[in-house]
């Protein structure tokens, strides 16, 4: 049986080569190292009418990065990088609270509605304003959302007054807790939010002109491409998802804490974007690269408590995990792999690669 | 133009105090100047503190300048700078970090000025630098927490199997709060030996943090009794996570924090905590009656902890109605 085991091999090969194959293995061995740690981490039952269960935790808990690396891969795509996303989710969490705390009918869903909906107006000023500095005042992306990275914190406190703002609003609250069809609504909000951008940038020409911006702007503007357009709308698109991230993390305490709300989070956006395949440089972008990026982050979080990493080392095994899968999908290290498993001829890995 | 004219004023103001009185005393009303250097408006605890401070001067008549560092050391090292400069009897102040303070507290030294320390300690070798440290002590929070679970710990062993399973909600890696809560925790609980921390996490003293820890301890550990939050916020967190999960917090699962902010007080009276270890951020009298000791030239100590209690749901209950922060 030669040839069946060569055309296995070959298979084996091609899949080793697809961009993703090493976040998804490293995807499957987290979740089989969580399995030998709880043999019931897998179980997932009926809890009060919803799922209830280690995986849905995962999904749930992984919305509010899974938002806001969709928003990232598009400005990353154009050549950018929002560093502002966290400040922004703060400010989205602190807007919507102080307005259900001070509205009359505190506990009422009209409430949450208003709020939820001002929030994300604010959001989108937030969003023309870092694609304003970026497209029309031409400074460089990483200093331009600096600026809102450092002062929307500032904004935030000034919106709660400092406090730790706590509301009692059941339909806010439904944004993180919520159920629907038993499923969890925050994971719903996320996972809709990447459809419809994938379908919105792969069967329109948007994906395409995204692209074209971030591999060479000027060669797209003299061809036709408003690229100052499609950078503001990606800053604010981006800013948008992290206004949603801010609000299904406030939900999920029913309270916003402006030091705390989506501190670092733009940090594990931009790792959850490149553990996807999307290059720093621009240009090609993968919105599922990002979503299985974005998973694996969130399992790596629940990885910790579960299979009980002591306080101290937790950043050291988040940081090993990382670096080990971004070794692992550098070409170079991809074709040391190759060449040591199978002599398949280069050009072919490079043609898939 | 400006700037000389300014110097002018200077020298004119400086040469009419000399002729007043000739020495550097600022209090020739006989009224005590303090300058307080805070770390910033972080949080409802921090908030407290301020008013506490501010409240507690203008009782006490002493004439408080109040400066808001905003987590950052270089503008609290300005502000003490300036308060030299202003000749104050007193400067206290809340370090931001524990380390690079030595220049700035030498300055204070030479000019005489003695400083208080409150809530935060620095780390320094040369301890003549300050003459006092205001503030709780961290490790007696966690002995006081350990406590109460030694005390009831047949009642805190909600599923009668003769061991009690604790799980332990940590704050911030490495902060002096999480360190010592831990350790005076272990200290007492190691008497009862049914008594047994289980897993223990951070939750870097959030809410979503405590509540994302406490999600993944449920999944992973079907015999938990009681949580051990390091603060309010991140047991309250845990309150989330027990629901969730289809459970009674306070009553399926025992939960014991420190802090006693009001969002946890009130969780504490509806029975969903059981426990709370205050600590408080009303240091505000005590330091008015340092100050007060210190410039008459009296001895103090060089350690004062602060004044703290615990509270139980029917103690949070009383106490509820006038909790400020």
């Amino acid at each position: 049986m030669p040839e069946i085991l060569r055309s296995g091999r070959a298979i084996g090969a091609r899949m080793m080569a697809h961009r993703l194959f090493w976040p998804l293995a490293a995807l499957g061995a987290l979740l089989v190292v969580n399995l030998i740690a709880t043999p019931t981490f897998f179980n997932v039952r009926i809890q009060d009418g919803h799922l209830f269960g280690s995986l849905v935790d995962i999904v749930r808990n992984g919305a509010p990065v899974l938002l806001v690396a969709i928003g990232m891969t598009l400005v990353i795509a154009t050549r950018g990088i929002d560093l502002s996303v966290g400040a922004v989710a703060a400010i989205a969490g602190a807007v919507a609270c102080v307005y259900i705390v001070e509205s009359p009918a505190d506990g009422a869903a009209g409430a949450a509605v208003i709020a939820v909906s001002m929030a994300l107006a604010v959001c989108v000023a937030l969003g023309l304003w870092n694609g304003f500095l970026v497209a029309v005042v031409g400074i460089q992306p990483i200093i331009a959302t600096l600026v809102l990275m450092v002062a929307g914190r500032g904004i935030a406190m000034l919106v709660t007054g400092g406090q730790i703002t706590t509301v009692n609003n059941d339909a806010f609250a439904a944004l993180a807790s919520g159920h629907l069809l038993t499923l969890p609504v925050a994971a719903l909000i996320a996972l809709g939010v990447f459809a419809a951008t994938q379908i919105v940038v792969r069967r329109t020409a948007l994906g395409l002109l995204i692209e074209s911006v971030g591999i060479n702007p000027e060669a797209s503007r003299l061809a036709g491409v408003r690229s100052r357009t499609i950078i503001w709308t990606v800053y604010v698109f981006a800013a948008l998802c992290a206004g949603t991230a801010g609000l299904i993390i406030a939900a999920n305490t029913h309270s916003v804490n402006a030091n705390s709300l989506g501190l670092w989070i733009e940090l594990d956006a931009i790792l959850a974007v490149v553990i996807g395949g999307t290059s720093l440089a621009g240009g090609r972008f993968s919105l599922t690269g990002t979503l299985v990026g974005a998973m694996l982050i969130a399992t790596l979080t629940r990885t910790i408590p579960n299979i009980g990493i002591p306080a101290e080392a937790n950043y050291l095994f988040k940081a090993l995990v990382v670096v080990i899968v971004c070794l692992l999908q550098s070409p170079k290290a991809r074709a040391v792999l190759q060449r040591r498993r199978e002599p398949v001829p280069t050009s072919r890995g490079e043609v898939v690669a | 133009m400006k700037k000389t004219l300014i110097s002018l004023c200077a020298l004119a103001l400086g040469g009419m105090s000399l002729s007043a009185c000739g020495g550097s005393e600022a209090a020739d009303d006989g009224k005590i100047t303090m300058g307080f250097a805070q770390v910033g408006a972080e949080s409802g605890w921090r908030t407290a503190n301020t008013t506490s401070i501010q409240d507690s001067a203008k009782e006490a008549g002493i004439d408080l300048k109040f400066s808001d560092a905003q987590q950052k050391q270089e503008n609290q090292i300005k502000s003490i700078r300036s308060y030299i400069q202003q000749k104050v009897d007193v400067i206290a102040f809340s370090p931001v970090v524990e380390t690079g303070w030595d220049a700035v507290l030498q300055e204070a030294k030479r000019a005489k000025i003695p400083v208080v320390l409150t809530d935060r300690a620095v780390d320094t070798e040369d301890t003549s630098l300050y003459v006092t440290f205001i503030g709780s002590d961290f490790v007696e929070e966690g002995e006081k927490a350990g406590q109460w679970l030694v005390d009831n710990a047949e009642a805190s062993d909600v599923d009668k199997d003769g061991a009690i399973n604790v799980v332990e909600l940590q704050g911030t890696t490495g902060s002096a709060p999480a360190i010592d809560r831990k350790k005076g925790f272990e200290d007492v609980i190691s008497s009862d030996s049914t008594i047994k921390i289980t897993s223990s996490q951070t939750g870097d003293f959030t809410r979503d943090g405590g509540k994302q820890v406490m999600e993944a301890f449920l999944q992973s550990d079907p015999k938990i009794d009681v949580v051990y939050a390091h603060n309010d916020d991140m047991g309250l967190g845990a309150i989330e996570a027990i629901k969730a999960a289809g459970k009674k917090p306070g009553t399926d699962i025992k939960i014991i924090t420190v802090d006693a902010v009001k969002d946890g007080m009130t969780a504490l009276a509806a029975g969903e905590i059981n426990f709370i270890v205050e600590c408080s951020p009303l240091l505000g009298p005590q330091l008015m009656d340092v100050a007060e000791k210190v410039v008459a030239g009296e001895e103090v100590p060089e350690r004062i902890v602060t004044e703290e209690t615990t509270f139980t749901p029917e103690q949070a209950a009383e106490a509820l109605p006038d909790r400020k922060y």
